[in-house]
């Protein structure tokens, strides 16, 4: 069984992944845990979560390229110079 | 030697050498994720003996690597229990384990209410972390318990276990164990399965000139 820990390095902040190990129940993995991840004082926290009750998405389709709704929005670079070039003026 | 340089050293010995035979796991424990946290049990305990081989080194006027490295095989007042080698057994090994921590859960109990301050804190210091190995001890018992090898294991350290501690600490080890109180393995002059381990570990202090400085 595959267990994914999940450490703190202080209090407050967000947890990040550590890695994983190989451990047969939940008692086995939170001590193999600690002395993977917190025995040099590295981590004020951890989470150790079964591989299995991580539920993994990978595809997000896009198909129409639907652009205005990613945080970069549009890009107007092109459109800027097309808008100069018809009316004759450069940029500085 | 005053009865509790006597006491701290029989305690440090026993942490020492529990440690040092644990340590031969290392690379060959049963799995990877074992390995690492065996080898690390191994090092609190020898973490452990270095802080009693302190405490006896001040009353003695001497230092820990002293305690720990320079007395003849004979002078180790370790428990029989820790000295046997039993490398590639893990049943044993985990019989021991569990055994140990018991006793030794009992003993730093004890001691957290000595009347001496200085050994009283280091046995509470002691006690944060063993803790985590009695866990680690019991998720293996959960494991092995009904297994015939572990049990065989177990009645065969089991006079070992009692002489761990002294005599008026042994019903309570009997106790918590769920087992009659039968003749002790007494502490004794270490056999020739410990000058071994000796000879091994001490080797590389003897080969440094007096002094050397680490």
């Amino acid at each position: 069984m595959i267990w994914e820990v999940f450490r703190q390095e202080r209090k407050g902040q967000p947890f990040t992944h550590g890695g994983s190990f190989h451990a047969p129940d939940q008692a086995f993995a939170d001590a193999y845990a600690r002395e993977f991840y917190a025995r040099r004082g590295e981590s004020v926290a951890l989470w150790v979560v079964p591989r299995e009750a991580i539920n993994a998405i990978e595809e997000f389709p896009d198909e129409f390229d639907l652009k205005y709704r990613r945080v970069d929005g549009y890009s107007i670079k092109a459109r800027l110079k097309e808008a100069r070039d018809r009316a004759g003026t450069t940029a500085d | 030697m005053t009865e509790r340089a006597q006491l701290l050293i029989e305690l440090a010995d026993d942490e020492l050498i529990l440690g040092w035979r644990n340590s031969e796991w290392t690379g060959i424990a049963p799995f990877l994720e074992e390995d690492v946290a065996f080898s690390s049990i191994a090092q609190n305990e020898i973490g452990h003996a270095r802080a009693l081989y302190e405490l006896a080194a001040r009353e003695l006027d001497t230092d820990a690597d002293a305690l720990a490295f320079d007395r003849k095989p004979e002078e180790y007042r370790c428990a029989p229990l820790v000295q046997l080698r039993f490398v590639p057994d893990w049943a044993r090994t985990i019989a021991r384990h569990v055994l140990y921590e018991t006793a030794d859960a009992i003993r730093i109990e004890h001691l957290k209410e000595h009347e001496d301050a200085a050994l009283a804190g280091v046995a509470a210091k002691i006690e944060r972390e063993e803790v985590y190995h009695r866990l680690h001890a019991e998720m293996w018992l959960d494991r092995l318990g009904r297994e015939a090898r572990y049990t065989e294991a177990v009645e065969e350290l089991w006079p070992y276990a009692l002489g761990v501690l002294a005599p008026e600490l042994r019903p309570a080890l009997a106790e918590r164990v769920d087992r009659p109180e039968v003749d002790a393995v007494e502490r004794h002059a270490p056999g020739e399965e410990f000058a071994e381990l000796w000879n091994e570990m001490t080797m590389v202090r003897r080969s440094a000139p007096v002094g050397a400085q680490w």
